[in-house]
């Protein structure tokens, strides 16, 4: 069933008069008719009824945490406590201007102070930015003070990033972004970076390596010590992409692991809303020795209160107009303040039983794991690439037939460095049964994928839509309704 | 544990599924010495009870009277129906729509919003959204680069900008070796100085960025300006205000070809406050440059059985599959925030919109001429300006800003550091949301304020 759109609607409607001002454009004689608009901009007006059933009517064609397991490897897809969002949403927090002075604004700064330091506290590190408005924009800030770092100390020689080939497509692009090089950094068979790989990529040429651990394998990387005892020894920095932070929260910290720099996702391990797609917070945290190089402002404490800091002359400056998602920061902290000492540990110890217990079940109904001498992390990744072979069914025909279920699809051909597979993540806020559910579904695809591999490749059959043409899409580009 | 549903019952019969002993097992690969307890410094769980009592705390603590404070985030009703229908767990709680047969809803509604900007702005393709105003500046001016395929780019940016939105153009561009020149305004106008259009510019600039209104709230001459960079090969970059483009000219009537690129800030269609974010960038342009947009895109679609239904598109321009050579490392779209902008729009529709905008800039006038009773205010320019102004104040504007606070009212943004002038003043702003009382109460608070300190 397809939602009418409700912008070309043709339609002579009454809208809601409860939202109409009586302004008249004939009252308005100080602006040039030049500089008016004279046509229509055709929105559509509907009656407050027929805006909250069309609404409502499109969120229900979502699969959501809300109504639906949703195992997407490297997404963290879980439960986002109400309990954060109502809170963040007083009043007090929601009508405050970006502008007025701190004074005036101390229980914002209060919330977002304690933020930044248990943050930096359970990363290990000095000192927390909270504006970056997701991973990519900490990431590229990340880079931004390497690069900062070395051309303070006169070293303009390091153009090049290195990037393991198994690493999120942001990690390239952000240091591209920045005006680096990328060097890639092969991955051994078992999961860990190559070291002789690593040895060969470093040089005097290098400003940092970026790194996620557990990597984007689902693996703990064993030598981390080493990687990053290396990369300082060529006179390089460390960066972690944080995306994979659930595995380890509350047990083990970048700062420990030798790293200097870092983001973290709030809407993966911190439990705010992805939102289908945003908006998102990517903290940056760094060592003491790149404090100067963090991007503005930040909150401070002093006698007389809280302030924001003033742009310090090595910061690589200002991220964004205003100081950040400061709504977003706001449910990370009621999340936070939620768990609690014990329960940021308890996180990462249930993330991981659960990814365990799902990938031990998975390998005995004789799914393919890519790693199978490895422990998983708080994900693992399964690979397709034999039955590929055998009987033509992909890990996109798998990954469509789960929404049959009522099961939303895995990370699909993600690691890159995996042919055919699938990155699957439960998080912790999944319950065993729920976990029991998904591996029945996979069990009965695994009968399909033996019995009737043909079925499978048309699939879904249970959703408002099939397949859908993207080729015949992206050659049509219908991306406004012309109405 | 909050939110972690595992009994005890669970966690043993899991382990002894998988042959282990305890969950300490599961973190066999991690060096032990890098395995530590939590420290101290994390305090001990708060209940929802206690966590509530202190948030509300906190929010009560920040002010809450009135403000005439705009200067790029502005205060605007949001209909509660956008509220509530903002709560619902299938919007919230769902992932980028990669799996276009689960998430229909989300790419309809960004289909809506594309729409919706496009039909604003006067232009063919809108992206899907990116984080604020002056990220979507940065992407707009990289994109002009790409299009231009300078070696050595430059960019003219008007001096009446948001200086915050150049602080971030400044701080994002340097690095890749984008020179960004200035356009000065001119004293009496406090818009770009038309004596430049006699001329050629100076350098060959990849584009020309113009602010409608700008930073001061004039009403730039911008068809002129547009014509000029034109003739000068430069593509066009409108910075605007979406909302009052249902009333002003919008970018892609500029000039005799139109702007090349429109963006901006989402939040006056919209959306809270909130301190500052989350709001939304819009990037809106012309049919001919849609490979070179960064960001999310959602095109209309059919499924084998000819049912339609709508998918991200021009995915090999992003960075998961692109990787370093992607358009830009975004992979955020604003989606929650773009339901919040386009369900207000669909509810005030076109005439409702313009009604809006219109009554911002009566409101902004009454509060102009309020102010301009006494000797010491003055408007700051000559000019048309739209629901914010600046005013010139003379004697000590410290001591006024203070005086009005202890009243209870925030009087728009003194104009000093980031934000000075050649004159000392004030950024004052008027939305919808104010009433006759407001001004009222501003207009005594003025009188007291004011008598005494400087003669009238």
């Amino acid at each position: 069933m397809s939602i009418e759109l409700c912008f070309n609607s043709d339609r002579a409607m009454a809208p809601s008069s409860a939202h109409q001002l009586d302004s008249d454009h004939a009252h308005v004689d100080d602006i040039p008719e030049a500089l008016i608009r004279h046509d229509a901009a055709a929105l559509p007006a509907l009656s407050e009824l027929e805006a909250v059933r069309h609404y409502t009517c499109l969120s229900q064609l979502n699969y959501s945490i809300d109504t639906h397991f949703y195992p997407l490897g490297s997404c963290s897809m879980k439960y986002n406590p109400r309990a954060a969002r109502r809170l963040a949403h007083l009043e007090g927090f929601v009508g405050a201007h970006p502008l007025w002075q701190a004074e005036i604004c101390q229980g914002t700064l209060a919330c977002l102070y304690e933020l930044q330091t248990q943050l930096a506290v359970l990363t290990g590190m000095k000192q927390t930015v909270l504006s970056p408005m997701a991973g990519a924009q900490g990431e590229w800030a990340g880079v931004a003070m390497i690069r900062a770092y070395h051309q303070a100390r006169g070293d303009a020689a390091r153009t090049v990033i290195l990037v393991p080939d198994a690493a999120h497509g942001t990690n390239p692009a952000s240091a591209t972004r920045c005006g680096f090089e990328i060097r890639e950094v092969a991955t051994l068979p078992d999961g860990d970076l190559d070291l002789e790989a690593l040895d060969a990529a470093l040089g005097p040429d290098v400003a940092g390596l970026m790194l996620t651990n557990p990597s984007t394998l689902g693996v703990f990387e064993r030598q981390i010590e080493t990687i990053t005892a290396k990369v300082h020894a060529a006179g390089g920095l460390n960066y972690y992409d944080g995306a994979n932070l659930n595995a380890i929260l509350g047990r083990v910290r970048p700062g420990d692991m030798g790293f200097d720099v870092l983001h973290l996702n709030l809407h993966k391990t911190f439990a705010t809303p992805h939102g289908g797609g945003g908006p998102g917070a990517g903290p940056v945290i760094a060592v003491d020795r790149l404090v100067p190089y963090l991007p503005h402002p930040y909150v401070t404490k002093a006698e007389q209160g809280y302030d924001w800091t003033q742009p310090a002359s090595e910061s690589i400056g200002r991220l964004s107009t205003f100081m950040g998602n400061i709504g977003v920061l706001l449910q990370a902290y009621v999340y936070l303040r939620l768990l609690g000492r014990q329960g940021v540990r308890r996180v990462s110890s249930m993330a991981v039983l659960n990814a365990a217990y799902v990938q031990h079940a998975l390998s005995s109904l004789g799914y393919v794991l890519a790693f199978p001498e490895r422990r998983a992390s708080h994900e693992f990744v399964i690979t397709l690439d034999e039955i590929h072979r055998q009987t033509g069914v992909r890990a996109l025909d798998v990954a469509k037939r789960l929404l049959d279920f009522g099961i939303h699809a895995p990370t699909m051909y993600f690691p890159l460095c995996v042919p055919e597979c699938l990155l699957i993540e439960p998080t912790e806020t999944e319950s065993k049964a729920t976990l029991d559910q998904f591996i029945a579904a996979m069990s009965a695809i695994w009968n399909e994928i033996q019995n009737d591999p043909e079925s499978l490749k048309q699939a879904p059959y249970q959703c408002v839509v099939g397949r859908l043409d993207e080729v015949k899409a992206a050659r049509t580009l219908d991306v406004a309704d012309k109405d | 544990m909050p939110f972690i549903p595992h009994a005890q019952e669970d966690i043993q019969a899991m382990l002894h599924t998988m042959g282990l002993q305890a969950t300490s097992d599961l973190f066999s690969e991690v060096p032990d010495h890098l395995n530590v307890e939590v420290p101290a410094d994390i305090p001990e769980a708060l209940n929802e009870i206690e966590v509530s009592a202190l948030m509300r705390e906190r929010a009560q603590s920040n002010f809450q009277e009135l403000s005439f404070l705009g200067a790029g985030a502005y205060n605007h009703h949001v209909p509660h129906a956008v509220l509530d229908m903002l709560s619902r767990g299938e919007w919230l709680t769902a992932y980028t729509p990669y799996q276009a047969e689960a998430s229909q809803g989300t790419l309809q509604l960004i289909y809506e919003y594309q729409t919706m900007m496009t039909r604003l702005m006067d232009m063919e393709v809108s992206n899907a959204s990116l984080y604020d105003g002056a990220t979507a500046l940065v992407e707009a001016i990289l994109m002009a680069v790409r299009i231009q395929k300078s070696e050595t780019p430059r960019v003219l940016i008007t001096a009446a900008l948001h200086p915050w939105v150049f602080q971030t153009l400044v701080a994002q561009l340097s690095p890749l070796g984008i020179q960004l020149d200035t356009l000065p305004t001119d004293a009496e106008t406090g818009c770009c100085d038309a004596a430049i259009q006699a001329g050629s510019a100076q350098h060959a600039f990849c584009a020309v960025v113009l602010a409608q209104p700008n930073v001061w709230g004039m009403i730039e001459p911008v068809d002129a300006w547009v014509d000029w960079a034109h003739a000068q090969n430069a593509l066009v970059i409108g910075y605007v205000n979406p909302m009052l483009m249902a009333w002003l000219k919008p970018p892609g009537q500029w000039g005799q070809r139109g702007a090349d690129i429109a963006c901006g800030e989402g939040q006056p269609l919209g959306l809270p406050l909130a301190g500052g974010g989350p709001y939304f960038g819009f990037l809106v342009t012309r049919r001919a440059h849609i490979r070179q947009l960064p960001g999310r895109l959602v095109a209309r679609a059919e499924d084998a059985k000819g049912r339609a239904g709508y998918v991200l598109t021009l995915q090999a321009r992003e960075q998961h599959i692109r990787r370093a050579k992607a358009t830009s490392n975004i992979c955020t779209n604003q989606g929650v925030m773009l339901l919040a902008a386009t369900m207000t729009a669909a509810l005030l529709g076109t005439a409702g919109l313009r009604a809006r905008a219109i009554r911002c800039h009566e409101n902004c006038r009454t509060l102009v001429d309020l102010c301009c009773e006494y000797a010491e205010i003055t408007p700051m320019f000559k000019g048309p300006y739209a629901y914010e102004c600046a005013l010139k104040v003379s004697g000590d504007i410290d001591a006024l800003h203070q005086a009005l606070l202890d009243r209870g009212i925030y009087f728009g943004l003194p104009l000093q550091n980031d934000f000075k002038t050649v004159q000392p003043g004030v950024l004052v702003c008027a939305t919808e949301c104010h009433r006759t009382q407001d001004f009222d109460r501003l207009s005594v608070s003025l009188k007291a304020s004011l008598t005494g300190q400087v003669s009238r």
